[in-house]
């Protein structure tokens, strides 16, 4: 077996790298600067029932280390992407891991059991975590009983595994992935953006046309390697870890922490080559700190998870 | 894709616009209006327009607005950019008709793609004007750069220079039947329905990736959908957007 391979439930990764979802599109556009093939896998765009425009601009704000996004889950709706955008991806070797998001219960079990049985779909992001719709998206991924309750209807429903993709804009993430572990999870993407705000001084008013965005990039990192440490001891099932990945370090970072994969976001943005650099880089890194396997190291970090909050 | 540019020339033309004289690393091939994608400031790119290309040499022209601007004004010769494009669609200089006659509107910053693309179109024997609006004598630049193109008229919003008023002041639209603009978004509204049969409006928005990819610069659409500003655009036709 490769030194980089990993295996999680539905999922066999060459390597561990991900592209993060909203971070990528559909592949599209990064499939013009290279072969996608040598992703571990990707992480496509939210999936709603409908097609949907999301927010007014402005979109973004920069910050220190950081940006705010409020896109709003933007996406040409499931049947669009299922017509259009999964047989695209299906050229590539790589796993496709598709993210499903909605409004209510309902529209989350009907995008799930649409897409979950395209072939091309290896497994399912729930996206319970999104700060930038009004209805749904995190505030199901905020109270432990209703984002249990909602995966287990996903679950019911769903053909390929489900990850569900938790929110750091929470008092315990410990709880809330034990609650979507027991209502049968059968692995956890973490973290998803910190609900952050930017106000232009020259008009006194937020930058962003939403008022408030999600917070990612590397000013995040340390947030959620906490955060992949504290779950990683008191779950069972696989994490991919994100959350400010710019370098092979950070890769390293979150897999020590506890992470069996890591997902790339905001750095594809700065630098779209940044998944291939990513994946040539490691094998040289690991060389380096004596590292045979990638996953040697994860969880060799753990210890006393002093802040439960 | 990405090119490491060094810094050639660096010097103020105006109240707070710095030009910026870069070698490309190799003959790449740029129509005018597309623009490159600056690694500059704390993470994000920063979309900076192409006011000039000439043989393995490309000049950026903008103002000092934030920190990219800022730390891109500091540079100095010698020093490397990283540079991601040329990136979106520019104007369409190659399909205008020979005898087009054609009216190039640019406003503050958005003045810079606009030499590019009039020298373009004087290299085709295209013959056109240009309409190019500041805010005072202090802030107008390249004026004698455009002079030598084709005629030229500069307006200032205080009157201190040329005609006072904005760049609609100067627009006679009955002389002409195509018409490229960049400039402010209340420019551009208040150009995009002047009785001119083609219109093509280069659009500013904020951006992420550059690429299409993260949907951060969407741009509604008459017909209830929305076009990407930086891989649709940043050129579009003036009924192609709302504004």
């Amino acid at each position: 077996m490769s030194r980089l391979q990993v295996n999680l439930p539905g999922l066999q990764l060459k390597n561990p790298i991900i592209p993060a979802s909203g971070c990528f599109g559909f592949g599209e556009e990064f499939a013009k600067l290279y072969d996608l093939s040598i992703l571990g896998g990707i992480m496509i765009k939210a999936a709603t029932g409908e097609e949907r425009y999301g927010n007014p601009t402005p979109r973004v704000a920069e910050s220190g280390m950081g940006m705010l996004n409020a896109i709003g889950l933007q996406n040409p709706g499931v049947d669009g992407i299922i017509a259009k955008k999964l047989p695209f991806l299906g050229q590539f070797d790589t796993e496709i891991i598709a993210n499903v998001a909605g409004s209510t219960p309902e529209e989350y079990e009907t995008v799930t059991k649409r897409i979950s049985q395209d072939p091309v779909v290896k497994a399912i992001e729930l996206n319970i975590s999104c700060p930038n719709v009004k209805s749904g998206g995190m505030q199901f991924g905020t109270d432990p009983r209703m984002a249990a309750e909602l995966t287990k209807r996903v679950k019911a429903v769903s053909d390929k595994p489900v990850y569900v993709k938790l929110s750091p804009n929470v008092t315990s993430i410990v709880d809330m992935a034990q609650a979507v572990e027991q209502a049968g999870a059968d692995g956890l993407t973490m973290i998803n953006t910190l609900v952050g705000m930017r106000i232009d001084v020259r008009t006194g008013q937020p930058i962003l046309a939403n008022r408030v965005g999600g917070l990612s990039g590397p000013a995040i990192k340390p947030v959620a390697v906490r955060m992949i440490h504290d779950v990683a001891q008191a779950v069972e099932i696989p994490i991919i870890g994100m959350g400010g990945v710019m370098e092979v370090d950070d890769v390293l970072e979150m897999i020590y922490a506890g992470a069996s994969a890591v997902a790339v976001g905001t750095a594809n943005f700065v630098n779209p080559f940044i998944c291939q650099e990513l994946i040539s880089a490691l094998p040289k890194r690991m060389d380096e700190l004596g590292i045979e396997h990638i996953l040697d190291i994860r969880g060799k970090a753990y210890g006393a998870t002093l802040h439960r909050a | 894709m990405i090119h490491m540019l060094t810094v050639v020339t660096r010097r103020q033309i105006a109240k707070g616009a710095t030009e910026l004289v870069c070698r490309l690393p190799d003959a790449t091939v740029i129509e005018p209006g597309r623009f490159m994608h600056l690694r500059v400031g704390p993470l994000l790119r920063r979309p900076i327009s192409i006011a000039n290309v000439e043989g393995d040499l490309i000049t950026f022209l903008f103002k000092e607005i934030g920190q990219g601007t800022k730390e891109l004004a500091q540079l100095r010769p010698g020093d490397q950019i990283d540079a991601l494009g040329p990136l979106g669609n520019g104007f369409p200089v190659q399909h205008v008709a020979p005898d087009a006659r054609i009216v190039l509107v640019g406003g503050g910053i958005g003045v810079p793609p606009l030499y590019y693309t009039m020298r373009k179109l004087v290299e085709r024997g295209i013959s056109c004007e240009a309409i190019l609006g500041f805010d005072t004598a202090d802030s107008v630049f390249y004026e004698d750069e455009f002079r030598a193109l084709g005629p030229t008229t500069v307006t200032t919003v205080d009157g201190t220079a040329g005609v006072q008023g904005f760049v609609t002041a100067a627009l006679e639209p009955n002389r002409f039947d195509t018409l490229f603009a960049c400039g402010p978004e209340p420019m551009l509204r208040s150009i995009q329905h002047v009785p001119i049969t083609h219109k093509f409006l280069s659009i500013e928005n904020r951006m992420g990736c550059g690429i299409g990819a993260c949907f951060a610069c969407v741009c509604p659409t008459p017909d209830g959908h929305y076009v990407k500003t930086c891989s649709d655009g940043p050129v579009f036709r003036a009924e192609e957007v709302i504004l």
